[in-house]
């Protein structure tokens, strides 16, 4: 191996641990947020035994996860259903490989552009990515053999087409100005003008609700209300394997987040300050990345204990009815106006 | 290194291609036909493409079979379904679509052979072939007839799921009383917001 490929599969190894770091340690960290979150809404105390403000209680949590015994009922088709939390748990942490987390950094004469995967399709490679994810809850569905399992992985896939096309066009008319579907173009695009929420307030807010359906979060967990469906999608798991749908909801969140604040709000950047090509501009870099995903993370449990479920046939008309023709408005009008040169 | 993923994934690509072909249990061979195509974008990616491979799962993987096991799903298709052999109309079909398959092979074959005749040769892909700008300037100027036509015939296509779907109000005009009361799905939308 030449010296070059070496640095660069080192460079690469590194940036993996960082993302994959960042992915993982998100998990107890929301689940703590989650609990204790949820308690500071409805006026009650919540996990508070274990450790400063009971922030041991994930960490329990995660070794119960371990200790439980995981059972495989009889009746299923064991190939489906042991792949499924495999695959829900892939896209969700590949996604984020074409996030970047801070400026170009000059090591050693050498330009290291800080993200993992530095493709010219890095927005089409986040959502084809992302659009994979469905399949691990169709399979665990599928798999259980168990009709509540079956209703919930149909209405998952349902819901993910369908929020996937507002979704989509909310993306790509936010980076229609750009010109690239590099998101490091897309940062540096906000860096020189305004961060893409103001031009586009309307993709932006399609975007949100999207978010929270591509997610199955709350108002928009109808894949696993427990109310009418057990658990959905996952009734039939149990242990480390029930435990990975659960990994997976909380990573892909953080995908999402990563993906909404670099493509509305400046990314790793902040307007008018210069982080610099040095060590200190990608720790700085990154931390402004964390801090912004903290907050849309924040957002997304503030939402899910304020707003109760909604119905299916209110969730598919909402989809289909006035996220998508907004959503198909802003973009024609965003390619107007940047077809007009007036963005 | 890459004539090792290529390898891989090639194997991969037709082997869960026979699978879904031989299959029978619908869902599974659903499944095996998204694995041959992450292979195939795979391949894409090997041959300088990767948007033609982040295209290819984002609309195929990612929706046109997320679609198909809906339905299969929906409809609870089971394993050794009743066998469709005797069905003149679907061997006929085959037929064309195998002609048609073995026609534009053969015209590839043509083309390509006419390279070493000195005429218009298949070169490999080249960066404004595959990039976005090549291809959506290809698209849009180029291709654009055949473009629009398979537009329209898209077009053709929802509007004739949609009349077939529709078939229920049908039955319920000639059968008053046959039909469950509506539901909220369709009540719903009758309901002033």
């Amino acid at each position: 191996m030449s010296p070059e490929l070496t640095a660069n599969l080192a460079a690469t190894a590194a940036k993996m641990v960082v993302a994959l770091g960042m992915l993982l340690t998100v998990v107890p960290v929301m689940v703590w947020v989650e609990r204790r979150g949820s308690a500071l809404m409805q006026d009650r105390p919540g996990p508070n035994r274990l450790g400063p403000f009971g922030l041991f209680q994930a960490l329990a949590d995660a070794l119960k996860f371990f200790f439980k015994e995981d059972v495989t009922p009889t009746a299923v088709d064991r190939v489906m259903y042991l792949a499924a939390p495999v695959l829900v748990l892939l896209p969700a942490l590949t996604t984020f490989s074409v996030i970047p987390f801070g400026p170009d950094l000059l090591w050693n004469g050498r330009r290291i552009p800080l993200l993992v995967a530095d493709v010219d399709a890095g927005v089409l490679l986040f959502l084809a990515l992302g659009s994979l994810g469905v399949y691990g809850l169709v399979m665990a569905g599928y798999g259980s053999n168990n009709k509540f399992s079956l209703l919930g992985s149909l209405r998952a896939s349902a819901q993910l087409i369908s929020y996937e096309l507002a979704l989509t066009l909310a993306v790509v008319a936010a980076i229609l100005p750009v010109g690239s579907f590099r998101l490091p173009d897309v940062v540096a695009y906000q860096q020189a003008h305004v961060w893409t929420v103001l031009p586009q307030i309307l993709g932006f807010l399609v975007f949100l609700v999207a978010s929270f359906a591509e997610t199955n979060r709350l108002p928009f967990d109808l894949a696993e209300a427990e109310s009418e469906l057990i658990a959905g999608f996952h009734t039939e798991y149990s242990a480390m394997r029930f435990a990975s749908f659960f990994m997976a909801e909380y990573i892909a969140m953080t995908s999402l987040s990563a993906l909404g604040v670099t493509l509305y709000f400046g990314g790793w950047s902040l307007p008018g300050i210069h982080l610099g090509n040095g060590w200190l501009g990608a720790v700085l870099g990154l931390l402004v990345l964390t801090a912004k995903i903290a907050v849309a993370l924040a957002v997304f449990v503030w939402v899910r204990w304020t707003f109760p479920r909604f119905r299916y046939d209110q969730l598919m008309r909402l989809g289909w009815k006035v996220l998508l023709p907004i959503a198909l408005v802003n973009f024609l009008l965003t390619a107007v106006l940047t077809l007009l040169g007036k963005i | 290194m890459e004539t090792a993923i290529f390898l891989l994934f090639a194997a991969l690509a037709v082997v869960s291609a026979v699978v879904v072909v031989a299959h029978r249990n619908p869902v599974h061979a659903t499944m095996s036909l998204v694995l041959t195509l992450f292979s195939v974008a795979v391949l894409f990616v090997l041959l300088g493409a990767p948007f033609l491979a982040a295209l290819q799962i984002l609309i195929y993987a990612g929706a046109i079979l997320v679609l198909f096991l809906f339905v299969i799903m929906l409809l609870n298709v089971q394993r050794e379904e009743t066998p469709y052999h005797g069905q003149p109309v679907q061997r006929w079909a085959a037929i064309l679509g195998a002609a048609v398959f073995c026609g534009m092979l053969a015209m590839l074959l043509f083309r390509s052979s006419l390279a070493s005749n000195g005429g218009a040769p298949l070169g490999p892909l080249t960066e404004s072939l595959v990039s976005f700008k090549g291809l959506a300037a290809d698209l849009f100027s180029v291709d654009l007839l055949p473009f629009e036509i398979v537009g329209l015939l898209l077009l053709v296509a929802v509007i004739g799921a949609s009349a077939v779907a529709k078939r229920p109000t049908a039955e319920e005009r000639l059968a008053p009383g046959r039909r469950l009361p509506e539901g909220p799905l369709d009540g719903a939308e009758d309901q002033p917001r």
